[in-house]
């Protein structure tokens, strides 16, 4: 018998059309790998750079620099900065050009150490703070042995002076700064946001929904230089004023900046989460005689109590990547101090306030990679965490009892 | 049963699992050619799940599988050589909920013509008349079919959901519950056009109300938790059906 | 609600009080917080917004004029952004609903790199931007055409970096919209005898125009914001004319503010400048977001 539902017209091209949707959707999947490879491709520049520099430095001093290969923190900056693949981005700039004269100063950006206003008490020529200047006497004698020791006992040294006859890429007071600062930012911004999306689930009448929830949403959407700018014109003063901080720019202020950062993450996601809590329980609270707040506090909170860890969780990942409002409003100073009121810099402000002025390919260059990769490999467990443990919590809460 | 009516559509031991749970347990059934069958039941009793598996629709639906055969024109449409499109082309179906495209009543039915074939404008515009008249919907439409076809009445929309499954010519017409969403008046006029339009095609629906397969059908199918229970002519079913369930069910001693 | 505190004891009644008033204060809080925010940068940079300055280049050392060439550059990157990521972002959300078998280990991976890659600090993507587009591809292709216009930072490789930044943003967007297209419309249009492409062009599309839309227009206003990631792939303090071609370097709103309050030598004077960009910036951004939100509260009551 002949068919009648064979197929009478062939479609390659719908074929064709089905797969390459399919190849263009694995595209999330090859950046997510292209970004860790090519950050790592960039960073593991200063391993190899750095088992040549050890080589170099127990050869005689002027053989390393026939050695084209190596970078030579020896080296004056004036000739690292005629090396072919330097990126210079300020070089037709006067201003830069001026300090170009300046011993150790190529192609920087035009530091706000000039600013009277916003005193920069970090000094980007030696890297150090004027109360830790009396440090400095004692770390040149320690400058041959510096030299030599590893990339890795570099990275776990105490001070961060990337530029300098001495390069020192100590991470322990970036750390001690991304800390501090995420901390005050979360606890500032969590308890804001989740109280505020209590509220939009369970308080507010309907039309005060609709005004407030999108206007939170629309925080979400303000620019981080726009925040970063916010806190350094009028929150900075306010803190100061306040609080009498020698600094006009520190943690706190920071803090509140990224605070502002973290409060739509959290917000909107604890909304979600509470509001995806199952109609019955509340109506069942209610039916049990328990009021407004003691169902929304006692049942409805602890039910969603899942989403909203991971509202936290993904609150702290903005809080400790995020970038311009972390160098426009921390002071952005390499401090090891723990101290709120005292300036912090952190790792993703590091990255992104010296990578434009770095000779590419130099050890400095790598260690801004390195932490990139670090940055990653934190943000990227942090969402394993809320993806794999949080989702799977939350959907058992809902459906498996 | 009368034997002498050429059968349209067979099953054979026909089984249907959505992931490890079995819908439907091995049915077997002959549907005779341009007769109405309706198949009853309570819900969730598998009757819709069989319904869809004539045309392959449970297809979409993640981890489904069937076991046995399910026989169109001779053919298991479950082999490889059955191309799906081929054979929903060839069946009609119509749904619970009327769900017109968001286009004009004229694109609506003219929607399936088109996909494959280049369809002069003047053949168009006579299969959307004969279509629409087919559907006792042409008076009421005939001066705005250019209109979106959302603003037409439920009833409207679900006998346009009719002309634009017959428009693509099948030889088969399924009908998930089509009369559900609707006001009497309109479920009248749609049992109308099921009763006219069975001359042409052999029609299969599915209903949760006995009195309307009682109305309109020639043969009833109970289904019961997956199974088919009882299959016969549709007086025989609802005056002294054989098995027991069939009458605790017309009786209305559950479900 | 106010019946049943009144036969409660009083601490229970002030604990109520006080677990409602912390919530609302909380929420009264934040949206106080964007009140005086906004606040300050109307009153403080309303005037400075002029036609002369929208339209005029910065002089003196960006201490006078506009920022013409800041909003000419945001545009065209945020366009070339579009251009470059939308079309990745709306197939790949197509992928999610319409192909993909939900519980796949493709699908899922899928949906974990879309959740990973929106959680990763922009910084990051700026070096990736380096690492990348200009080491890897623009070198590349400078080595391979023997040119060398590809391998630096540049309007190209700016808005390829924006556009992974982006890209979770508008797969989020998009799938949304996909999904509420009812189910049933697709499978009447299969029930028709269309094939899965032809209903997804004739039909679920169609439909789902305005989330594509709001995809793009969150997209570009999270791309027009957005500075640390292409702070080292190609935006410039500083220009002369529009960038021409895609290889040329480019001003930027954001960077734009950065530099003046942050690299100026002298901040105080240019606060004024400060002001008028950061509330272009804003009224860019929020002008881009609000469209995208009521766009998508519209659909979502649909």
């Amino acid at each position: 018998m002949s068919n009648p539902f064979k197929q009478t017209r062939k479609r390659p091209g719908e074929w064709i059309m089905e797969w390459s949707i399919r190849l263009v959707a694995s595209a999330s999947i090859v950046m997510i790998f292209l970004i860790l490879l090519f950050v790592m491709r960039e960073a593991a520049t200063l391993f190899v750079s750095a088992e040549a520099t050890t080589e170099a430095t127990s050869t005689p001093s002027a053989g390393s620099n026939m050695e084209p290969e190596s970078y030579n923190p020896d080296a004056p900056a004036e000739a690292a900065a005629s090396e072919p693949d330097v990126y210079n981005p300020e070089a037709e700039d006067p201003t830069t050009t001026q300090q170009q004269g300046e011993p150790g100063a190529p192609g920087q950006f035009i530091y706000a150490s000039k600013n009277p206003k916003y005193p920069e008490i970090y000094n980007p020529d030696t890297g150090l703070l004027p109360e830790d200047i009396d440090v400095v006497a004692e770390d040149q004698a320690e400058v041959d042995t510096t030299r030599k020791t590893s990339v890795l006992s570099k990275l776990t040294g105490d001070q961060w002076q990337p530029v300098g006859d001495v390069p020192k890429f100590g991470v322990k007071p970036l750390l001690i700064g991304t800390l501090k600062t995420t901390t005050i930012a979360i606890l500032i911004g969590a308890p804001l946001g989740i109280l505020a999306a209590l509220y939009v689930a369970f308080f507010a009448k309907r039309r005060v929904r609709e005004v407030v929830k999108p206007a939170i949403e629309l925080l979400a959407g303000f620019p981080s230089v726009v925040i970063g700018f916010f806190c350094l014109v009028t929150v900075a003063s306010f803190i100061q004023d306040i609080t009498g901080a020698p600094y006009r720019l520190n943690a706190v202020v920071g803090g509140i900046g990224l605070a502002l950062a973290v409060i739509p993450i959290v917000f909107s996601i604890a909304e979600d989460a509470l509001s995806a809590v199952p109609k019955t329980l509340r109506e069942a609270s209610l039916a049990l005689g328990s009021t407004e707040w003691q169902t929304a506090y006692r049942v409805m909170l602890p039910a969603a109590a899942p989403g909203v860890f991971a509202a936290v969780l993904l609150g702290i990942g903005r809080a400790f990547g995020e970038t311009m409002i972390a160098i426009m409003a921390t002071g952005n100073a390499p401090l090891s101090s723990f101290s709120p009121l005292e300036p912090a810099r952190t790792v993703a402000a590091t990255i992104g306030s010296e990578m434009g002025e770095v000779v590419w390919g130099s050890e400095h260059y790598g260690v801004l990679f390195f932490m990139g990769v670090l940055l990653f490999v934190f943000s990227f467990g942090l969402n394993a965490v809320t993806e794999l443990y949080v989702k799977k919590r939350l959907i058992k809460k809902f459906q498996g009892q | 049963m009368a034997k002498d009516i050429p059968l349209k559509i067979e099953t054979h031991d026909f089984s249907f699992y959505y992931g490890a749970k079995q819908a439907l347990h091995n049915i077997t059934i002959g549907i005779p050619e341009r007769r109405v069958t309706a198949f009853i039941g309570p819900s969730g009793c598998g009757k819709s799940t069989f319904l869809r598996s004539i045309n392959r629709m449970n297809d979409l639906i993640d981890g489904t599988r069937t076991d046995g055969h399910m026989v169109v024109d001779g053919i298991d449409v479950y082999s490889k050589e059955v191309d799906v499109v081929t054979l929903r082309r060839r069946i009609g179906m119509v749904f619970q909920k009327s769900i017109p495209f968001p286009k004009s009543i004229y694109e609506n039915i003219t929607y399936g013509l088109t996909l494959n074939d280049s369809v002069s404008k003047s053949d168009l515009d006579s299969i959307v008349e004969s279509c629409l008249r087919k559907a006792a919907l042409w008076d009421e439409v005939k001066d705005r079919l250019n209109n979106s076809a959302l603003g037409l009445s439920g009833g409207q929309q679900q006998r346009l959901c009719i002309a634009r499954a017959v428009a693509i010519n099948p030889d088969i017409l399924l009908m998930d519950e089509p009369c559900s969403a609707l006001d009497p008046i309109s479920t009248g006029k749609v049992e109308e056009l099921i009763t006219e339009l069975k001359d042409t095609y052999t029609i299969v629906l599915v209903t949760h109300n006995m009195q309307q397969a009682a109305r309109v059908s020639d043969n009833t199918g109970f289904f019961l938790m997956g199974s088919l229970i009882e299959f016969d002519r549709t007086r025989t079913i609802f005056t002294s059906p054989s098995k027991k369930e069939t009458e605790d069910y017309i009786t209305g001693r559950f479900g | 609600m106010q019946t049943s505190t009144s036969s409660m004891p009083l601490p229970k009644r002030l604990i109520g009080f006080f677990a409602v008033t912390i919530a609302l204060t909380a929420a009264v809080a934040v949206l106080g917080i964007i009140l005086g925010m906004v606040g300050s940068f109307v009153s403080n940079g309303g005037g400075g917004v002029t036609w002369t300055f929208l339209s005029e280049f910065p002089r003196n050392n960006n201490t006078e004029g506009g920022i013409w060439p800041a909003l000419a550059g945001t545009t065209l990157l945020v366009l070339l952004m579009t251009i470059l990521g939308v079309p990745v972002g709306t197939a790949t959300a197509i992928y999610l609903t319409e192909f993909a078998k939900q519980d796949s280990w493709f699908a899922r991976s899928v949906r974990f790199a879309v959740n990973t890659l929106a959680g990763v600090p922009s910084i990051v993507f700026g070096l990736f931007g380096v690492g990348f587009f200009i080491q890897f591809m623009g070198n590349g292709i400078d080595g391979w055409l023997g040119t060398s216009s590809f391998g630096d930072g540049s309007l190209l490789w700016s808005a390829a970096t924006l556009a992974v930044l982006t890209l979770p943003v508008v797969i989020v967007a998009v799938e949304e919209a996909l999904r509420a297209v009812p189910r049933d419309l697709r499978e009447a249009s299969l029930a028709l005898g269309a094939t899965r492409w032809q209903t997804i062009v004739k039909v679920v599309v169609p439909n789902a125009v305005t989330g594509i839309l709001t995809g793009s227009i969150l997209a570009v206003g999270r791309g027009a914001g957005e500075v640390a990631a292409i702070l080292f792939v190609g935006v410039t303090y500083s220009s002369e004319s529009i960038p021409s071609a895609v290889t040329e370097k480019f001003m930027h709103l954001g960077y734009h503010l950065f530099v003046l309050s942050t690299q100026s030598p002298d901040v105080d004077l240019t606060l004024p400048l400060q002001y008028a960009t950061t509330l272009v910036l804003l009224g860019l951004t929020f002008l881009l977001n609000l469209t995208a939100i009521l766009i998508r509260s519209r659909l979502r009551k649909r």
